[in-house]
């Protein structure tokens, strides 16, 4: 809008028909800023949310555990040994690897305490088996294999553990979608009640237009670019915000990668990222917030008129 | 050019605030639209400029029966029909030439082919310094002038005004009265509603007096 001069003089060219600055603009640019700002945050933890539990299933269905018990007159690293060859001759294994003594020990550590001498426990082997293609591998035929080739071996593929984090991702995932809707729902109702709110201080000038012969779809059409305008920009800046939050949360935690609580928070959601499907997200999110916005004010115009006519 | 027969009104279930009323608005004609207030004036003004619909008789504008009158070609007979606001309706935003300059705008037309016509008229109506002003520093008056300018921009062939002297002192009264005799000697239809009895006695034209909804009128 041109510089206008106390004395009530303005700069030459033509201004917008719609004032572009206002209060009830104002308010609503902050409106839609911080309605948009909290439906990107919800969208940035719903996917943090998915990917993480994405990672988890894939995490563990890769890999497998084989467990040699120590049998009577048995020598149990033969056994885990034969365990392997069989694990690795199965196509669609990467590497079976037996754990050394100390590694067990290490697991056992928490229970049994430091500095026990384990060779005089039963303790059973566990070979780790990593999956390269864990849909191709016939783990019921690996199973019956081991049974068969190796004495005291067990094959634990971890399903019933994968079936139980598998439902919890789920409805951690459905929960999220379904506080998403939410957001999604207060942000449309807020920004239609505020686009009107705003436009009720226009309506003398629909009424103007309207009176000097002004089509239904001048008088809409400058409203809606006014109004598109508007609610990019509120839009915009609540996604950047919350972009920015993203950003700024992951430099932290990927710094405190190190420390106890940021190996938790990293187990838990990965390095924090929301990624480039987060990011168009947001950006998605602004401009389907400015589209309302202007779809709505495009339609108190026609009301308006409705009513005047 | 515009044509009643037998019109009335009513808003809801209420009462007829018009009632039969049968009349004619003649190409080039000018007459004055009294009669004291709450009588139906301004109901009868938006009825003039189609923002109202009768609830019986027939309405003929411009050979056009109101209601059969498709809503998409209200704004094109609108255009050939200035109004003029007791409470002027600018917008606060734009200068007095933006306003005035309003219905060529809403046409799509280009600043460009305007401009001339708008200062022109502007100066006619003795607002060429107050080209670049803003409403809110303008006088009664010159508001009042402004939007005069605004309803005949377009050349409208009748003009509607709503006591257009009713903020302004009796000389300057006087003034716009000039300023609508001369627009009716340049060819345009004048309709003044007004309850100023001193302003209608300055110019001998017809009289059209309404009074508890019905309208005698006085040639």
């Amino acid at each position: 809008m041109p510089a206008r001069s106390r004395r009530g003089q303005k700069s030459a060219g033509p201004g917008p028909i719609v004032p572009a600055q206002s209060i009830a603009g104002r308010s609503l640019t902050i409106v839609v800023a911080i309605m948009s700002f909290l439906a990107c945050l919800t969208l940035g933890a719903v996917s943090l949310v998915r990917d993480a539990s994405l990672d988890w299933q894939s995490d563990i269905v890769r890999e497998i555990t084989i467990q040699v018990r120590p049998v009577e007159g048995v020598d149990t690293d033969a056994e885990a040994a034969k365990a392997s060859a069989i694990a690795t001759a199965v196509p669609g294994v990467a590497s079976a690897r037996a754990l050394s003594s100390w590694e067990n020990a290490q697991l056992l550590e928490p229970w049994l305490g430091s500095g026990l001498d384990m060779s005089d426990l039963p303790i059973p082997r566990l070979i780790v088996v990593e999956l390269s293609d864990p849909d191709g591998v016939d783990l019921a035929a690996l199973s019956a294999q081991l049974q068969q080739g190796v004495k005291g071996a067990s094959l634990d593929d971890h399903r019933s553990w994968t079936d139980r984090l598998k439902t919890m991702a789920n409805a951690t995932v459905i929960i999220g979608f379904s506080i998403l809707a939410l957001v999604f729902v207060a942000t449309v109702l807020s920004v239609v009640f505020a686009t009107r709110g705003a436009m009720a201080s226009n309506r003398d000038i629909v009424a103007v237009l309207h009176y000097v012969g002004a089509e239904a779809s001048f008088t809409a059409r400058e409203f809606q670019r006014h109004f598109l305008l508007l609610g990019l920009k509120g839009g915009l800046c609540g996604a950047a915000g919350a972009t920015i939050l993203f950003a700024v949360l992951s430099f932290f935690i990927g710094r405190s990668v190190a420390t106890p609580e940021g190996d938790q928070v990293s187990a838990l959601f990965g390095r924090f990222a929301i990624g480039p499907t987060g990011y168009l997200g947001a950006l998605a999110i602004a401009i389907l917030i400015a589209i309302m916005t202007a779809i709505t004010s495009r339609l108190t115009v026609y009301r308006h008129l409705a009513s005047i006519e | 050019m515009i044509r009643f027969e037998n019109v009335g009104l009513r808003y809801g279930m209420g009462a007829e605030v018009l009632r039969d009323l049968s009349f004619q608005i003649a190409p080039k004609s000018f007459q004055f639209l009294t009669g004291p207030s709450g009588a139906g004036k301004s109901t009868l003004l938006r009825l003039l400029f189609l923002s109202l619909k009768p609830t019986r008789g027939l309405i003929t504008v411009f050979d056009r029966d109101v209601a059969s009158l498709p809503k998409t070609e209200l704004p094109s007979l609108r255009r050939r029909i200035g109004v003029v606001f007791q409470d002027f309706r600018l917008l606060d935003h734009l200068t007095t030439f933006e306003n005035v300059a309003l219905p060529l705008r809403v046409l799509g037309r280009e600043e460009a082919s305007y401009r001339a016509d708008v200062i022109e008229l502007l100066k006619w109506v003795g607002l060429g310094d107050r080209v670049q002003a803003l409403p809110p520093v303008l006088s009664g008056g010159e508001k009042q002038r402004a939007a005069i300018a605004r309803a005949l921009i377009g050349q409208p062939e009748i003009l509607l005004a709503d006591e257009p002297t009713g903020n302004v002192d009796p000389p300057l009264a006087k003034r716009l009265l000039r300023l609508f005799v001369e627009l009716n000697r340049l060819g345009t239809s004048v309709v003044i509603a007004t309850h100023d009895i001193g302003l209608m006695n300055q110019f001998d034209a017809r009289r059209l007096v309404l009074h508890e909804g019905r309208l005698s009128i006085y040639d």
